[in-house]
């Protein structure tokens, strides 16, 4: 039963040669989010690793960020120019599941260094990380989110509404509390300096020295350790465990390139690809390089618990949990 | 003036009618595309704060202007010229430099909170509906400044010779000649300058501290982007519409003031303000003005100029890509404007309000329901990447027409009253009446308008960003990008480099105006 | 008396001295080229140009540093003589004070030197709705109710047909000379000097001449007034 989906599975590799003999100038069109293609992220290193492979030329389209990535994608529908929408998380799959716009991605074969066992077969991730509060060495955190709503510390979050970020702090409170998510959004309220559209805003205001922490990635103090040699950033560990973001791609299903669409879904993982996003995307890889995780990775906080709601039942909470939210806030 | 129509009229009405149907189009294709939306409590929420935070900031920001104005108008010092096109600065600035400036100032760490700290008070938290007033009016006190220290100034210097004459005190010019001119400056003023906020967007995002401080534009932002609910969207947006459109008439009887386009240079020699608690008076509100003005903008440039030699090769290309946009936008607007400033002029006075008020929709329009309407119409025939920049060009183009029409309406309407009956009497007809009459006549007022438009395109963020990809972005897209990237040094440096070629733009545009006659 | 003591004022490059006595009661019509600095006499005489040399002074008392509204002076400018939204007896009354309500005898005063200018009946008018001419008489009626005994007019009735100027300058010989008061009055029409029939200050080259006898100027005028005269 396992080979004949491995040999599946790796129909589009073999298939690589041929379709280049075909085709010679094929496009891929790729919508991705800004940073993802910026000089400053993945997105160069990526386009030249698969571009010596696929003889294929690969278009990036930067689109905002990941949730307008998607409304982007809704606004197009069926005459969407892309052939493979990279960057959206495991919050948005399932609405993005039921657009009916994405294929099966047929990568069956990859051990994915995943805290969770990934199952979805319309999407596959390419890196991940835990939301956590990031603040200064000098600052004494709080250990979980009844300290931090008890404390007098500051905290800038971002917009569930209009961020990925926003909408992973309000499935992490439900998914820590459930009943009494409530309760602690009106008690953090008070915390709250600001909420902003989206993560780059609320980290410059952190940065500007508008409020002790800032809600990031736990692998953010690497970007400023490893790009800046600055280690005076730290993660808070909470000890309700952390929530998870992973970031996937889909094939778009009625494009003329799928095959090409599923075997660059298929490069994602590999380690051209892997090996840059931890120092780009400051994300871990979805799939462990050769060489490990880059120095400097290793001082980061390894949360205890993982937290995360299968992308089914996403829709469904969120629309409750951003009710709750937008009535403790409001108050 | 009934004169049989000529080419130019009609093309007023045409660019009039082309921004009706671009305002109102879109948000009809918007709401064909979703069949048919509703509105939630929440929206209705959101329109209770953008009426509340729109008047608070109106009201502030008119009330401030007045004392500094006054002062202006009757003190000569020198850099006076200077201070006042710096002044002007903040309303031309793109919103997230605008708002770093604030925090840089107002912030937590800022410089009051440092100044409040260390002599032991708690520092300023600028979040929530005080903070979008505060930005608002930083954003709009120059552009009240302007508009009331142009009323004082329309104010016949032989007027107060007369009051001198007539041995009148300062109370007695405030009574006789400054109180009658603000009661029909003041509530134009009051009217445009909570229109501008109505629309407010990125400010309540960044300053609004919550939800809470949800305004109709983030309301309709949210409903695009992330909600995709475009029924609502487009429904917000006609309400937004609907909403200024009744403040407006409402405020009918107020005449929008004409001191868009118009000289500030001139002095007029008072005699009734030499004593000395007035000239400290004076002092103090000037200093009051600049520093609440300066003290942002000082602290984009300290903090930008570091990096500014460094920015990455993509940052001046975008910042390229923006002056040119910024170009072709200011060139639409002024192109727009003055076809239907000519239109009005010849129109009676009916048909040539209903022009001027359709080509005016744009200070009420959401570029976000323009741009996503935009998108649904062009995208199934054409690459939205293609689009982009001619898109953003033609989009900021309508956004601005509203000021440039503001200065060049009245400029072509003195320009027929001073010098029509002797080009009637010349021959002077069609085209070679606007370019040896009219235009000259108008240039300055031209010049100023180019340059609002140039600058406010160069910063704008709002329709670029649901078309373009990382090769075609703009300057404040880059700058967006770059923090996205963690590079907050970058970002300054960027954000100073927006400062500069907004001024820039503005500067030269207006100065040619001028030519060489001295304000 | 006004007395123009060793006075040099400076506008720019231009400069214009003047050094005479003017006695009270005297009508003096000041004559002289365009551009020659009859208006600059009169500013500097009404407080709007500062001195840059010298002494001017009324009965001995010293108004060189006088802010205008506190000079002995009633001025009445070449246009912009009223304020718009006002109607003529509100501007009229402005002479007695700028400010607050009239009692019944200023109201009487407004109502009578309306009056004494052949404008009774026309209180309620804005300007606007007055002629060039009636406009100037509600100038000259604020003049009448100004407790102030010197009066400069700088070209007042220039916009107006011969006949009306005619009767304007009449009028302010006959008003100035029944309340005493003493006139400047810049005038590039010859004959409204004669008409003022009093006084006239020659204004050329840089200098005001003392006053002589308005016929005298007139049938010998100096080289400088010659050439504008076209005699």
């Amino acid at each position: 039963m396992r080979f004949p989906l491995i040999a599946l599975a790796c129909a589009p590799c073999f298939a690589l040669p041929a379709l280049a003999a075909e085709e010679e100038a094929q496009t891929l069109t790729v919508y991705t989010y800004d940073s993802f293609v910026s000089e400053w992220g993945p997105g160069p290193a990526v386009e030249e690793a698969f571009e010596a492979v696929c003889a294929c030329d690969l278009n990036f389209v930067g689109v905002g960020d990941g949730a307008a990535l998607l409304a982007r994608v809704r606004l197009e529908g069926e005459r969407t120019r892309a052939d493979v929408v990279l960057g959206l998380d495991t919050n948005l799959t399932a609405e993005a599941a039921a657009t009916g716009l994405f294929a099966q991605h047929e990568v069956l074969d990859v051990a994915w260094d995943l805290p969770v066992v990934w199952e979805d077969d319309m999407f596959v991730p390419y890196d991940w990380g835990y939301f956590a509060f990031v603040h200064e060495a000098a600052f004494d955190p709080p250990g979980d989110f009844r300290d931090l709503a008890s404390s007098d510390a500051s905290i800038l979050i971002q917009d569930p509404r209009s961020s990925t970020p926003g909408l992973g702090l309000l499935l992490w409170v439900e998914a820590a509390y459930g009943e009494a998510a409530p309760e602690i959004w009106a008690e953090l309220a008070d915390n709250v300096v600001t909420v902003t559209k989206g993560w780059s805003e609320a980290y410059g205001l952190f940065l500007d020295g508008e409020a002790d922490m800032v809600l990031s990635y736990t692998t953010s103090p690497a970007y400023h350790l490893i790009a800046e040699g600055d280690d005076s950033k730290r993660a808070a560990p909470f000890a309700e465990g952390h929530y998870m973001q992973i970031e996937v791609a889909g094939a778009v299903a009625s494009s003329p390139n799928l095959p090409l669409a599923q075997s660059f879904l298929r490069f994602l993982a590999t380690d051209p690809v892997q090996s840059v996003l931890p120092t780009t995307n400051w994300m871990y890889p979805a799939v462990t390089p050769e060489g490990g995780l880059p120095e400097g990775f290793e001082t980061l906080i390894a949360p205890e618990r993982a937290l995360l709601y299968p992308a089914g039942q996403v829709p469904e909470i969120k629309a409750q949990a951003l009710d709750t939210w937008l009535g403790a806030l409001s108050r | 003036m009934a004169r049989r129509a000529q080419p130019l009229t009609l093309a007023g009405i045409g660019a009039a009618g082309l921004v009706g149907a671009l305002i109102l189009g879109t948000a009809v294709a918007v709401l064909a595309e979703a069949g048919r939306g509703r509105l939630g409590p929440a929206d209705w929420a959101a329109l209770r704060f953008t009426v509340v935070q729109a008047g608070l900031s109106a009201a502030l920001s008119v009330g401030l202007a007045i004392p500094v104005a006054r002062a202006l108008a009757r003190r000569r010092f020198a850099g006076r010229g200077l201070l006042i096109t710096l002044l002007g600065a903040p309303f031309i600035l793109p919103v997230i430099v605008a708002v770093l400036g604030l925090l840089a100032v107002f912030g937590r760490s800022g410089w009051v909170s440092a100044g409040l700290q260390a002599v032991g008070l708690p520092p300023l938290s600028i979040y929530g509906l005080h903070g979008v007033v505060l930005a608002h009016v930083f954003f709009n006190l120059p552009l009240a400044v302007r508009l009331i220290l142009h009323g004082w100034q329309a104010i016949p210097a032989e007027r107060f010779r007369l009051a001198a004459s007539l041995g009148f005190g300062p109370g007695d010019v405030a009574r006789v000649l400054e109180r009658p001119m603000l009661r029909s400056v003041v509530p134009g003023a009051l009217l445009v300058v909570f229109l501008i906020c109505t629309t407010s967007f990125a400010v309540a995002l960044t300053l609004g501290g919550g939800p809470r401080a949800t305004t109709v534009e983030l309301a309709i932002y949210q409903a695009v982007r992330f909600e995709f609910d475009l029924g609502r969207a487009a429904l917000l947006a006609l309400v937004q519409i609907a909403l200024t459109g009744a403040v407006a008439l409402a405020a009918l009887g107020a005449a929008v003031p004409d001191g868009m386009g118009a000289g500030l240079g001139r002095v007029v020699a008072r005699w009734d303000a030499d004593a000395p608690m007035a000239r400290r008076v004076d002092a103090v509100w000037i200093g009051l003005g600049a520093l609440f003005l300066l003290a942002p903008l000082l602290s984009v440039v300290l903090r930008g100029a570091p990096g500014l030699l460094d920015l990455p090769g993509a940052v001046w290309a975008a910042a390229g890509r923006s002056a040119v946009v910024a170009l072709v936008s200011a060139a639409l607007a002024v192109t727009m404007a003055f076809a239907v400033a000519v239109a009005v002029a010849r129109l009676g006075r009916r048909s040539g309000r209903a022009v001027e008020a359709t080509a005016m929709l744009g200070i009420a329009a959401s570029p976000l329901v323009i741009g996503t309407g935009l998108f649904l119409l062009t995208f199934p025939a054409v690459d939205p990447v293609t689009l982009a920049l001619p898109v953003t060009a033609s989009v900021n183009a309508v956004m601005s027409l509203p000021f440039a029409l503001r200065a060049l309406i009245p400029a072509v309407a003195a320009a027929e009253r001073n010098h029509g009956r002797l080009a009637d009497s010349l021959g002077l007809v069609g085209w070679r009446r606007h370019w040896r009459a009219t235009l000259p006549a108008i240039r300055r007022p031209l010049g100023f308008a180019a340059g609002l438009a140039a600058a406010l395109s160069m910063g704008d963020l709002g329709v670029v960003a649901l078309f373009a990809d990382a090769s075609s972005g703009t300057l404040p897209l880059a700058l967006y990008r770059l923090m996205a990237a963690y590079r907050m040094d970058d970002a300054a440096a960027a954000a100073l480099l927006l400062l500069a070629a907004s001024l820039a733009l503005f500067w030269v545009f207006d100065r040619g105006g001028r030519g060489h006659v001295e304000a | 008396m006004l007395r123009l003591e060793g006075v040099r004022i400076r506008l720019g490059d231009f400069a214009l001295a003047a050094d005479f006595a003017l006695p009270a009661g005297a009508l003096a019509a000041v004559l002289g080229p365009s551009g020659s600095g009859k208006s600059t006499l009169l500013g500097a005489v009404g407080g709007f140009l500062p001195v840059a040399q010298g002494r001017i002074s009324w009965t001995g008392r010293d108004l060189t540093d006088l802010p205008p509204g506190a000079r002995p002076v009633a001025t009445i400018f070449q246009d912009n003589n009223l304020f718009p939204h006002m109607d003529a007896a509100a501007n009229v009354a402005l002479g007695l004070r700028p400010g607050g309500r009239l009692s019944a005898a200023e109201r009487a005063a407004v109502d009578g030197a309306l009056e004494r200018v052949g404008l009774a009946g026309y209180a309620g008018r804005r300007p606007a709705d007055l002629s060039g001419g009636q406009q100037s008489r509600v100038a000259l009626a604020r003049m009448l109710v100004q407790d102030r005994p010197l009066v400069t007019l700088d070209e007042p009735f220039a916009a107006l047909g011969p006949a009306l100027r005619a009767e304007m300058v009449a009028l302010v010989r006959d008003l100035a000379r029944d309340a005493g008061r003493t006139v400047l009055m810049v005038t590039h029409a010859p004959e409204d000097a004669r008409r003022l029939g009093g006084l006239a200050i020659a204004v050329g080259d840089g200098r005001a001449a003392p006053p002589v006898p308005v016929a005298q100027l007139l049938d010998d005028p100096p080289p400088a007034l010659r050439d504008y005269l076209g005699g």
